[in-house]
């Protein structure tokens, strides 16, 4: 077949006038996963109750901005990589800021605790599952990124599923933040980072065979 | 201060280009066309170039980014250059056929890669250039009836999407919606069919 024969095919007919998709093409599915991550939460997990409590102490606050901080690193660097010749060179900055300021101020703090303490503020009680719930819960929301990133153009395929992976896990972490009794931030800056890390890695693996076109 | 010229030159194309694309969206059929025949030009060299290894792969490669540009116009963003996106997409379609072509040589004769070796020298990709290999009219044919039907009712005779859709008893958005389906399948196709 000849190139302009193709050519013209694409040319004419109805589909040469687009119009951009609205935006809740994006959202919404992002939306319906969070909620059932939301609603997995609720059920398996609940939220304690002196979660108003704690909503009063800044350690909490600390933990809900880095999360939020790394959702969206994680949602911009999942965008950019789905964008044939996007500019990817700020995404480092993004995603390495908000760890980099957690652990200085973890490092402070185990700096200043005494001996005794360190143990707690890096263990807290819950670092055996806290890791796998945020894995769990991010699931959900998960599906939703990587069928967004499928119906997008994404040319990198594993670093476009790490993204994925990395974005639903980060938004996970936001979500299991309104459960979790762990204040220290010591804990968060490497028991979270480690259950982020878990959707990130399925990510890379599966991103070559599940975003390919 | 040679490049300048250059600069100059290449910025314009982006212009050029981007103003035919935009227009396109809205529906300029002979812009669009105008688009895709520069970008088939500037594609083909970029390919031949990268592939002069396999000089009979090149239009088949043009032909595959140029119907994944089409279908991948909404995903582009104003934020990054056209040419860069384009460039990218024709980048992504060669590192695949690349790929899948290193995995179907492992399994063959290691003679027989060096006879295509030895042919691909006298090949005549030059004077065949603009023609692939791969006959689309035919590979159109595997698709599902619905959505060959509407492709080519729409697109190859000059129906009205109105007219198409008494024919295929459809409404008028589900003709839009088959006919964007169906060249996506068919850029499915196009990938396995190598």
């Amino acid at each position: 077949m000849k190139t302009d024969d193709l050519i013209a095919m694409l040319s004419s007919g109805p589909d040469v006038r687009v119009s951009a998709p609205a935006p809740r093409a994006l959202a919404l599915p992002l939306l319906g996963g969070l909620a059932v991550s939301v609603g997995l939460m609720l059920v398996s997990l609940g939220v304690p109750r002196d979660l108003p409590q704690t909503a009063e102490l800044p350690a909490f606050w600390l933990k809900v901005m880095f999360a939020v901080a790394l959702a969206g690193a994680g949602w911009s660097a999942m965008k950019r990589l789905a964008t044939p010749g996007a500019d990817l060179s700020m995404l480092a900055v993004y995603l390495g800021v908000p760890v980099l300021v957690l652990w200085a101020i973890a490092g402070a703090m185990l700096w200043q605790a005494n001996p005794a303490e360190t143990r707690a503020l890096f263990l807290g009680s819950t670092w055996r599952v806290c890791p796998f719930l945020i894995a769990f819960l991010s699931l959900p929301i998960f599906v939703a990124t990587i069928r967004i990133v499928r119906g997008l153009a994404p040319t990198r395929l594993r670093l476009a599923g790490a993204a994925s992976g990395f974005a639903a896990g980060a938004i996970a972490a936001l979500v299991y933040c309104l459960h979790c009794p762990e204040m220290s931030p010591v804990f968060v800056g490497f028991w979270y980072l480690l259950g982020m890390s878990i959707p990130t890695a399925i990510g890379a693996l599966l991103g070559p065979r599940v975003l390919a076109w | 201060m040679q490049r300048i010229p250059e600069v100059n030159s290449l910025r314009g194309t982006e212009l050029r280009l981007h103003a035919l694309f935009l227009q396109g969206m809205d529906g300029d059929a002979i812009a669009y066309r105008s688009f895709l025949q520069a970008t088939a030009t500037h594609l083909r060299f970029f390919l031949r170039r990268r592939l002069s290894r396999w000089p009979d792969e090149v239009e088949d490669l043009v032909q595959e980014s140029l119907l994944a540009i089409h279908n991948q116009r909404l995903t582009y963003d104003t934020a990054v250059p056209l040419t860069a996106w384009m460039y990218a997409i024709a980048r992504y379609k060669l590192i695949d056929w690349l790929r899948r072509h290193a995995q179907r040589d492992r399994l063959h004769d290691p003679l027989e890669e060096i006879d295509e070796g030895e042919t691909a020298l006298f090949s005549s990709a030059d004077e065949a250039a603009g023609e692939a290999r791969r006959d689309l009219a035919k590979l159109l044919a595997t698709l599902p009836d619905k959505q060959r039907n509407a492709i080519i009712h729409t697109k190859l005779e000059g129906m009205s999407v109105r007219e198409a859709a008494d024919l295929l008893q459809m409404t008028d958005t589900a003709v839009k919606v088959t006919v964007h389906r169906g060249l996506k399948a068919l850029a499915n196709i196009l990938r396995d069919a190598k």
